[in-house]
């Protein structure tokens, strides 16, 4: 029951949201500064994560090549499509939630329970337009962008630890990402990176817009902002490969 | 002028604002005043707009504020200006920006006009040579004061202000209750002012409401507050120790 009641306030917050912005000048500065605080903010966590992750995925994708009847060069083409396909846009976008979706939760949250959103409302501003929407497409707009970064330095994390660990050389890793490749799979990850970050950027001004209270409550609508972010990416992580991919 | 007509306000059933009818005066200071919970802070809500009534009206002039659309109420809020108990300042702003910004977003002023406004509006409050400071470099004096120049940088015709001394020392709460009294004249604003200070009432007070349970219990002039005959009054001004 309480799902429904989630799910109908979020539809009617996404509809309160698309509004023609007050100003065209300041909800671009206001876009630009989200854009630099998602993106060049989560610069550093994204580019560790997509490293480690790729080469964690030669080891053990490396591991369990050893029977002689795959060539070792398919090593490179596994890693390149595990984390094109999966590792770079879930990954990324499940730390994402965490990172984006409870600064943005919190920080909603403490401009609720300190009336500067009613200060906005009062002014006569749509105060959901104003302070959500930028959020929502500075995020859709360079989500997508971290994780095209996290797919190339997955990709050199894997050669790195291939050829630091003697696993396959940079030549055989080389022909492997070059064996076989799709490029709707870089499509299929935009894909799922834009709707990832619509929904990390959404429910987590959703949580924190509807904070009530005072700092215990900015706290629990931090972490809720969390939970159900990756909860949706999980859930759209399946529904979008089921059609986008079954088909 | 502001007039409350018959209004009500429910929440889960119970009754919070029961039928209130009053009326607040241009340059004057309107003093709504109450015990915690008697509703006073919910018909500021009601007033600016940020709760909607169940039943009743809520004239701006001759506007009724209530049944106008969203995009009709928000000519009549560009008229507002509202002193939040906490100030509200936008913590990511500085003092400069947190004045300008109702400049920016609702006039064609350029920035050097804006920045000029703003220089006034601190100059008014007496506190010239804090552009560049945020809001977590302010005394709690200093806030309320940006937030009463951030209040009045459109020139309002209507000023709300919540607890405006809650916080303070004395002194600094008399200095606000001056300044917001100076200003309330100068620019003939209507001023709503709820509060639990029954000095700042007996000092800049001119029309007073007191609300008892979500009622209207008396209105009137300060100075007949003390033959009001109103027991419940008497014994709210008696606790306050004053």
């Amino acid at each position: 029951m309480k799902f429904f009641e989630h799910f109908g306030n979020y539809t009617l917050f996404l509809l309160g949201l698309f509004k023609r912005p007050e100003r065209f000048k300041v909800f671009a500065k206001q876009t630009l500064i989200e854009m630099s605080s998602i993106g060049v903010g989560s610069f550093g966590i994204v580019s560790l994560i997509s490293v480690f992750t790729g080469a964690v995925a030669t080891i053990q994708i490396g591991v369990q090549l050893v029977s002689g009847l795959v060539p070792d060069y398919m090593l490179g083409t596994f890693v390149r499509d595990s984390n094109i396909y999966e590792f770079s846009p879930t990954i990324t976008c499940l730390v994402l939630a965490g990172k984006v979706g409870s600064s943005i939760a919190s920080e909603m949250g403490t401009m609720k329970v300190t009336e500067q959103i009613d200060a906005l409302e009062i002014m006569g501003i749509n105060s959901a337009n104003y302070l959500v929407l930028p959020k929502i497409l500075a995020g859709v707009l360079t989500i997508p962008l971290l994780v095209v970064y996290s797919m190339v330095l997955s990709i050199i994390g894997g050669a790195l630890s291939g050829v630091l660990g003697d696993i396959i050389s940079v030549d055989a890793y080389v022909r492997g990402l070059r064996t076989d490749f799709i490029p709707f799979s870089v499509g299929f990850a935009l894909i799922k990176a834009t709707t990832f970050a619509f929904l990390i950027t959404s429910i987590s001004a959703y949580h924190g817009y509807r904070t009530e209270g005072g700092a215990l409550e900015v706290g629990r609508s931090s972490t809720m902002a969390v939970v159900y972010s990756a909860v949706a990416v999980i859930i759209f992580d399946y529904l979008l490969s089921d059609i986008l991919l079954s088909a | 002028m502001i007039q409350l007509k018959n209004i009500r306000k429910s929440f889960n059933g119970k009754v919070v604002l029961d039928d209130i009818s009053a009326s607040f005066y241009p340059g004057k200071a309107n003093f709504v005043i109450g015990a915690s919970g008697s509703g006073k802070s919910v018909m500021m809500k009601c007033m600016v707009g940020l709760i909607d009534v169940d039943q009743g009206e809520i004239f701006y002039g001759s506007d009724d504020f209530v049944h106008k659309s969203y995009e009709e109420r928000k000519l009549i809020r560009k008229e507002i200006g509202m002193l939040f108990q906490g100030t509200a300042l936008f913590d990511s702003l500085s003092v400069e920006d947190n004045i300008a910004f109702p400049l920016r977003m609702f006039t064609k002023m350029t920035p050097e006009e804006v920045l000029d406004r703003v220089n006034f509006c601190l100059q008014r409050v007496n506190l010239p040579n804090v552009n560049k400071l945020y809001p977590s470099n302010l005394s709690g004096g200093m806030k309320k004061r940006v937030g009463i120049a951030r209040a009045i940088a459109l020139n309002p015709k209507y000023l709300f202000c919540d607890e405006p001394n809650s916080g303070l020392d004395p002194l600094t709460s008399r200095l606000i209750d001056e300044l917001i009294k100076e200003i309330t004249i100068e620019y003939n604003i209507t001023t709503v002012i709820n509060t639990h200070d029954m000095k700042s009432l007996f000092d800049m007070g001119d029309n007073i409401i007191y609300i008892y349970q979500g009622k209207k219990d008396w209105e009137g002039e300060k100075s007949l507050i003390r033959s009001s005959g109103n027991s419940r009054l008497l014994e709210f001004m008696k606790a306050s120790e004053f």
